[in-house]
């Protein structure tokens, strides 16, 4: 496998009235465990469901009523882990986070705060060819949504849906590395397809499946590399944190407005307040959310309705062994084994069913270069127009991989093969099929491209006598001959006869 | 560690339990008591001991992920002081 280097992008650096200034900003990702059934109950996780129908009496919070784990999101949790290279504790253990909200019947949210099931890992975040930033993990814990609060429904009362209380959530804890509103939407981003590599999540952010908390303060330049080298928070400034985006625009857009206001803050004399701040998109602002602060004493404890969550170190190697290739890996096994620039690796490693159609193609074609082109050129552009995804592209990785062999035969021109890549799109027909019964053949016969010539050579003897002054013209009979055997010439004889004939 | 008056209201506040005023001392005289006894458990030497989470030697149990529950919308509702169209009414909280 090729091993890429990368360096460090430059953080973002915003001008205030007086200095200049930097972003600090650190992650918590809540990522949808994608299960059939909840954390602690068995009911369904479906969404779009009838409202509090997708709930069992554990849900509810009925008097009585006993958590029990499910062991295939603890599976998803240490695969999640293992996809970012992170240490998977064997013994992990759920504490109770105390606060009162309609939307959280048990009076509490079962989190693990103290022992989480996932410790330290990575994320390479790609930036740009050659330009990507390490963002450092400090921890994922399994833990349970809440119910969801409709405040429009009615001008009096706020109507509560408990069908998300107790899905099972990932929240996946970075530490501050992100340097501005791009890498952090670059972050998520990546994190996004990593869970949707590992199938752990389906990163629908629409659903709300994907949402990110985020923690954000400005420091002077130099004090980040501080904090860097001591681990010393004292060198940085006071966090906000944005709570609950799930659109990557909304992400930039409030980390923006964030930095500004706490500079704005800081230049004036001021001081920043540690507090949670809501993100309003309709006015682009953050405001703060005071009636969260009260709240924060969330006297955590360890839940007594669970044991300690003990796994085995043979089923963590035993899915560890099941891991899928992942997108840092194959975007280097596409660089190193096809000879792709690292653009158009990452663009086909976007999501595994790029990746899977451009091999099938490969398989078909046997050319890593020609599939990437017409994948990224054609295809994908095909398909966008088409408002389609590739996973169900009417072209398929065996139609394209025949338009690419004609074109490696020399049977048709790259000219010719975009019309029949267009009918093979639209017809669903086989490519040769196509050449042979359109008669698209790319004429290669020198004599019926030589009497072609010799015809407009005589006809437009100005351009001949121009020509031959001005060797540059040759492209026009080269355009004529073309235009006169319908595209169906070999551009490369052509070229040839015309400098013979013309005697350039 | 010792609580006093406030603490105690402040207590009773966030686990939404209505405490009167005059009620209070002797709450948190309560609540000192209950700490004084933790103090002393606090004396006996546990180094090197691994803290017992359950008196029965039991492993976490597990389930399969497997959708066996729910679609009781009525059940649910049941005891609901409010509910309309399949939602709990709850007074209005906007954030």
């Amino acid at each position: 496998m090729l091993d890429l280097t990368y360096e460090p992008p430059k953080p973002k650096v915003i001008s205030g009235a007086k200095h200049d200034w930097e972003l600090v900003i650190g992650m918590e990702v809540h990522a949808q465990v994608s299960s059939n059934s909840k954390l602690f109950s068995g009911a369904s996780t479906q969404f779009g469901a009838e409202p509090n129908s997708n709930v069992a009496f554990v849900d509810a919070a009925m008097p009585g009523m006993l958590p029990v784990i499910n062991e295939f999101c603890v599976e998803q949790a240490v695969r999640t882990g293992l996809g970012l290279k992170a240490q998977i504790h064997l013994k992990s253990a759920f504490d109770r986070k105390n606060y009162f909200y309609p939307d959280l019947p048990q009076g509490y949210q079962i989190s693990q705060l103290y022992e989480p099931i996932v410790g330290e890992g990575e994320i390479l975040v790609d930036m740009g060819p050659g330009v990507a930033r390490k963002v450092r993990i400090e921890r994922i814990h399994l833990e349970q949504d809440a119910g969801k609060s409709i405040h429009d429904m009615d001008p009096n009362m706020s109507f509560v849906d408990l069908n998300r209380t107790g899905v099972a959530l990932m929240e996946i804890v970075s530490r501050p590395d992100i340097r501005g509103p791009e890498e952090a939407a670059a972050y998520v981003t990546k994190l996004r397809q990593i869970l949707r590599y590992l199938g752990t999540c389906d990163g629908n952010m629409q659903n709300g499946n994907l949402r990110a908390d985020v923690n954000v303060s400005i420091c002077r330049p130099g004090q980040y590399e501080k904090y860097m080298e001591t681990q010393d928070f004292s060198h940085l400034g006071t966090r906000c944190e944005i709570k609950n985006m799930n659109s990557m625009r909304f992400i930039q857009a409030a980390i923006e407005y964030e930095a500004r206001r706490q500079i704005k803050i800081v230049e004036n004399g001021g001081t920043v307040e540690q507090e949670t701040r809501l993100y309003d998109p309709d006015k682009n602002e953050t405001r703060s959310m005071r009636s969260k602060e009260e709240a924060h004493d969330y006297r955590y404890f360890p839940c007594p309705d669970l044991l300690p969550l003990e796994i085995e170190q043979a089923w963590v190697d035993d899915i560890a062994a099941n891991l899928p290739e992942l997108p840092d890996e194959k975007k280097a096994r596409f660089m190193g084994d096809y000879g792709l620039t690292e653009y158009d690796a990452s663009v086909l490693t976007a999501d595994t069913d790029s990746a899977g159609y451009f091999e099938d193609v490969v398989a078909a074609c046997d050319d890593g270069k020609l599939a990437a082109n017409w994948v990224i050129n054609e295809l994908f552009g095909r398909l966008k127009t088409d408002e389609k995804e590739i996973s169900s592209s009417p072209l398929s990785p065996a139609q394209l991989g025949g338009i690419i062999g004609l074109i490696k035969a020399d049977t048709i021109s790259g000219k010719i093969a975009k019309d029949v890549f267009e009918i093979a799109y639209t017809s669903g027909r086989d490519p040769k099929e196509i050449v042979e019964t359109e008669g698209l053949k790319q004429v290669t016969d020198t004599g019926a491209i030589e009497a072609a010539l010799d015809q407009i050579i005589a006809d437009n003897p100005a351009q001949v006598e121009k020509a031959k002054v001005n060797p540059k013209l040759a492209g026009w009979f080269v355009g004529q001959v073309m235009k006169a055997t319908g595209g169906k010439a070999n551009p490369k004889a052509v070229n040839q006869l015309v400098q013979q004939k013309l005697g350039l | 560690m010792s609580i006093d008056k406030d603490t105690a209201a402040k207590v009773a506040k966030l686990a939404r339990i209505k405490v009167e005023e005059d009620q209070l001392e002797a709450l948190a005289g309560e609540f000192n008591a209950v700490l004084g006894f933790i103090e002393q458990l606090n004396e006996v030497d546990v180094e090197g001991v691994e803290p017992m989470v359950s008196v029965t030697p039991m492993r976490l149990k597990r389930r399969q992920d497997v959708v066996t529950d729910g679609g009781m919308q009525d059940k649910i509702l049941s005891n609901a002081p409010d509910a309309r169209e399949g939602f709990f009414a709850v007074p209005k909280v906007v954030e």
